[in-house]
């Protein structure tokens, strides 16, 4: 019986494990020194923030492993022997595979920043991310945070949770503006700001300051020098494969482990799939390490397949991705760039109170749908992709806009809005043909 | 803002303080005057005994007094054995029933109070409603000012909040179980019921743990594993304490009964019961916690919408107009409740009282059959069974209302719920074949059915069912096991509307593609202990029994991933996997 070892137990790695089991008999076992049981890391933010526990962050309970015959190891892997396929753990002991998943995640980006290494300074990745905030959180008195983006934010909700003072600290000129079309950055710019968030744009760490005990106590601003004291600091500039360990070793790595469409590796029987993995060919359109939660969720069903022999190539589909940015939701579906090229049109809504807003992009010259940007407003997956997949055309889209709305029962339909706007922009005279409501979802769904 | 709120929270710190320490304030002094009894033999019966005990004239405390008393009526009755009973009355004219013991120490407690609360009930009444609701609503109204979103910061680490450890939990649930058998024992003079129901519990756990497997399943998502919130004992200690005292000792809160008098009279003109004070109470929480549920969710309408309804239906259905049909002469009814939760809808005694009530009683018994006959299937169909369970009924009302912060403490581990389909199917059961006895001896005129005694069957599904299960620990509960436990393992009236949700019905809730980031706060925050990410995981839309329809699993999901909907097809279509993650293919079962 063949035995895959898969070492990280993140949504890689165990999707990866639950596909194999339903797929084969094989012996399976998952290797982990964050976690024994598999959890949800983008839940890490709720559990500081007290909305939950960490059980509750576990999507499967405890017997399931067992009853699933999926072996969990909790050890650190410290070194790996391709040619006799054993891997070597920290405790010592040694374990044989006949098929290596490599599920090894991100760790969180640091350029070299004087101070980076200080007690009181940390991303947030893993489990004992969280430990090191929640330890240094009593009687904290100010947090910097350095970087914007997803993690960044969620860092700076959390503090501002427990209502500590929190310091953003953003190089780009507005939040997250190298992914989000200048009016959305904006928007959740201003959010951030109505949140008593210091937000502090355009500027970059040049210091983080040393009180004396080798612990963190203050940040110096790069371009005015201004020095920020504070408890703690957050690096939240992006994360980076966690593949350093494996560099001197006969496996090909460039930023992340080289996978080919497959997602095996250079040496046979070894895969790499998540954060870590970095695509030979990616797809049009796509980055060569996709560091998402769906994507990985992907790749170890992927993985999976080829393992059992069954094997298909790794296709992730149509973009999507979503995050809440404090109280605002998002949900992008397709090819949404922060600046669309001139052969695309932008049809931008926004709501008067300025937390909700809809993007549609099109191709101007065929009117091809190409995506949509929603901000506190929900839109179903499925509508969005078929359209996307099925080149509609945006009049198309518009009068059946009310479809893809998703928002709850009683919720105002913004749709006749958007319509309107778009009329108003074309001098069309369009009318909205359906409203929210799922019977006409399924009879187009399966159509 | 944060003082106001702190001023508030004092408040109704001190009003529950004196609502309290209350119950030991004023006296009671049996006189020739406010002796109870319904003949003048009684009366005489009980002055002659009082008189002999010392009794009379005398002034004594609540709890002394009705010591006391009820040795006064234990002494009339013995003396009673040898009295002669003339010809032209009948022996119960004379003689003191068993059954009328309580009755009449009630009435004397009434009777014979004295003090501050009889001399000034509405000072009192202010004291502690009135200073309680001005405390809950300083404490609330700030919070509309805050920004719209999710406010569950800091549940985890409030101490009344965030549950108990699972030990502590399961000694609760067994202590409280064994005292209410053990106490239905004595109260009912009857082993056989207490047995019975003993036994049943003991297959419960045999089929769930033996049958079902799920011996070994350690339950870690059922309470916590290191913390125990005592601020959240001490109130689910007091809660259960409240019914105890409401159900069984409504002597020993006669203070707090007084105090409402002025109300009822100017309601339904008649005295305030035990029952009226807790229509009243019930009615000021779901009011009061149903604004703070508002300040809550002002971003949804669904909430608000739902919050309105359940507020609604309190105040004027179960409240307002059963009160007003009293003044009116008319039989006192609820028109939103059904059988089988309101079970006692087929006594006998409801039966004639609804007959003879005219044209207007006439109605009321085919509605309240109608309601349940035709209404369940047909608006369950159409909407789910959470058009009556969180937005009409009254149980509901108060759990999303009151029960609102303690609605992450629902087990919901696997184990849970093989638990919640025994108990909640056994109930239904139980209560169908109660009822049906009850309506064979109605007509048949038969008191006894095999080996069962229709009044014991009757008198042990009120005590079991109608208030240790759905009060003491259905209420009591709230901060130790979340806010539906009566719901979700108890209610007759939710199992029927479940299984009609199972199997027919328009409603589900809807998965969004593959948006779920398995974050937990679904499953978290689900009332009901149903593992929702374990469907929105794997994208699969969630058609489940208990499923109340509350709405916040889709209002704390961070992703946009869920949404109740009604959709023209139903069946076991509505479960089908509408889009797979990525490759199309079966799922690990986590059942059996």
């Amino acid at each position: 019986m063949a035995h895959t070892v898969i070492i990280g137990n993140g949504i890689a790695g165990t999707t990866a494990a639950r596909w194999i089991r339903k797929l084969s008999d094989q012996k399976i076992t998952m290797i982990s020194s964050e976690s024994k049981y598999f959890f949800s890391r983008t839940a890490l933010m709720y559990i500081y923030m007290g909305h939950m526990r960490m059980e509750d962050t576990q999507p499967y309970e405890d017997w399931f492993w067992k009853k699933n015959r999926i072996d969990l190891v909790m050890d650190h892997v410290t070194g790996v022997d391709f040619k006799l396929k054993s891997l070597q753990l920290r405790s010592g002991n040694s374990i044989t595979y006949d098929n290596l998943i490599l599920a090894l995640g991100s760790k969180s980006n640091k350029f070299g920043w004087p101070g980076q290494d200080l007690d009181g300074v940390g991303g947030l990745y893993h489990l004992q991310d969280l430990e090191n905030m929640e330890a240094y959180s009593k009687g904290l008195k100010r947090a910097v945070i350095c970087g914007g983006g997803l993690i960044g934010i969620e860092m700076a909700e959390m503090f501002h949770s427990r209502h500590i003072p929190v310091t953003m600290l953003v190089r780009e000129s507005n939040y997250w503006n190298n992914v989000l079309p200048p009016e959305e950055s904006e928007m959740v710019s201003k959010h951030i700001l109505k949140n008593d968030i210091d937000l502090k744009l355009g500027v970059n760490l040049g210091e983080i300051k040393d009180d004396g005990t080798g612990r963190a106590c203050a940040v110096v601003v790069k371009e005015t020098g201004e020095e920020i004291p504070c408890g703690y600091v957050g690096l939240t500039a992006g994360v980076s494969p966690n593949i350093g360990w494996l560099k001197e070793t006969d496996l090909e790595v460039q930023r992340g482990i080289m996978v080919n469409d497959r997602l095996e590796t250079n040496i046979p029987n070894v895969y790499a799939i998540g954060d870590c993995a970095q695509l030979r060919t990616p797809k049009p359109g796509r980055r060569n390490i996709e560091a998402i939660w769906y994507t990985g969720r992907m790749m170890g069903e992927t993985v999976a397949y080829g393992i059992c022999n069954k094997g298909v190539d790794y296709d992730p589909g149509i973009w999507f991705n979503s995050a809440k940015f404090i109280d605002i939701e998002y949900q992008v579906y397709g090819d949404m760039p922060a600046h669309h090229d001139e052969h695309t049109t932008s049809l931008f809504w926004m709501h008067e109170d300025s937390e909700k807003s809809v993007r549609i992009n099109y191709d101007t010259a065929s009117g091809t749908i190409k995506g949509f940007n929603l901000f506190g407003i929900r839109y179903r997956h499925e509508v969005c992709e078929k359209w996307i997949r099925d080149q509609a055309h945006i009049e198309e889209v518009l009068q059946n806009l009310g479809m893809a709305n998703f928002d709850p029962e009683f919720y105002k339909q913004y749709e006749q809005d958007i319509v309107k706007l778009y009329n108003m922009q074309t001098g069309k005279n369009l009318k909205l043909k359906q409203r929210r409501g799922l019977n006409r979802v399924l009879s187009f769904l399966t159509q | 803002m944060k003082i106001i709120q702190n001023l508030g929270l004092l408040m109704f710190i001190l009003a529950l303080l004196i609502f309290t320490a209350m119950l030991g304030i004023g006296s009671h002094k049996l006189t020739e005057e406010n002796i109870p009894g319904k003949t003048e033999m009684h009366k005489l019966a009980i002055l002659k005994a009082a008189k002999e005990e010392g009794l009379l004239d005398k002034e004594l405390g609540n709890i002394q007094f009705i010591s006391s008393f009820s040795k006064v009526l234990k002494k009339a009755q013995e003396r009673q054995i040898k009295e002669y009973i003339p010809e032209d009355m009948g022996e119960w004219d004379v003689k003191i029933g068993d059954w009328e013991l309580s009755g009449y120490t009630n009435a004397a407690v009434k009777s014979s109070a004295q003090g501050p609360i009889q001399k000034n009930p509405w000072l009192w009444f202010g004291l502690t409603f009135g200073l309680a609701i001005l405390g809950g609503l300083l404490f609330i109204f700030p919070k509309f000012s805050e920004h719209p979103g999710i406010k569950h910061n800091g549940i985890y680490h409030d101490s009344l909040t965030r549950g108990l450890k699972l030990n502590i939990r399961s000694l609760f649930l067994g202590g409280t179980i064994l005292a209410m058998l053990v106490f239905g024992f004595f109260k009912y003079q009857n082993l056989f019921w207490p047995l019975i129901t003993l036994v049943t519990i003991a297959l419960i756990y045999y089929l769930v743990f033996y049958r079902e497997n799920s011996r070994d399943n350690n339950p870690q998502r059922s309470a916590s594993p290191i913390h125990t919130g005592w601020l959240g004992v001490i109130a689910g200690v007091y809660l259960i304490a409240f019914y105890v005292l409401l159900y069984w000792f409504p002597a020993y809160i006669n203070n707090w009964i007084t105090m409402v008098n002025p109300i009822s009279k100017s309601l339904s003109g008649g005295e305030a019961s035990n029952w009226f004070l807790y229509g009243l109470m019930y009615t000021v929480i779901v009011i009061v916690m149903g604004i703070r549920m508002l300040s809550k969710y002002q971003h949804n309408n669904y909430q608000k919408i739902r919050t309105f309804s359940v507020m609604f239906f309190q105040t004027a259905f179960a409240f307002l107009i059963p009160e007003i049909l009293v003044r009116m002469n008319q039989p006192w009814f609820d028109f939103k409740n059904m059988w089988p939760l309101d079970y006692d809808f087929f006594y006998s005694y409801n039966i004639d009282n609804l007959i003879s009530g005219g044209h207007l009683g006439t109605f009321m018994l085919v509605w309240g059959i109608l309601l349940f006959v035709i209404g369940v299937p047909l608006f369950t169909y159409f909407f789910g069974k959470r058009w009556y369970c969180s937005w009409v009924c009254g149980c509901g009302g108060l759990a999303e209302t009151m029960g609102d912060p303690y609605r992450q403490l629902s087990d919901k581990s696997l184990r849970a719920w093989k638990y919640e389909r025994y108990i909640i199917h056994g109930v239904l059961v139980f209560s169908i074949v109660m009822t049906a006895m009850v309506l064979y001896s109605y007509f048949s005129n038969a008191s006894q059915i095999l080996i069962f005694n229709v009044e014991n069957v009757k008198a042990w599904y009120g005590f079991l069912i109608g208030s240790a299960f759905a009060g003491v620990v259905g209420t009591g509960f709230y901060p130790l096991m979340g806010n539906r436990v009566w719901c979700r393992f108890g209610c007759p009236l939710a199992a029927y509307l479940g299984l009609v949700q199972r199997f027919k019905s328009k409603f589900r809730i809807t998965i969004n593609g593959g948006q779920c980031i398995s974050c937990g706060n679904c499953s978290t925050y689900c009332e009901m202990g149903i593992d929702v990410r374990s469907y929105a995981q794997r994208g699969q839309n969630i058609v489940r029994s208990s499923c109340v329809g509350c709405g916040v699993c889709a209002a704390v999901c961070p992703r946009g991933v869920l949404r109740l909907e009604n959709g023209s097809d139903d069946g076991a279509s509505r479960t089908e996997e509408l889009r797979t993650i990525h490759i199309a293919e079966g799922e690990i079962g986590i059942l059996g």
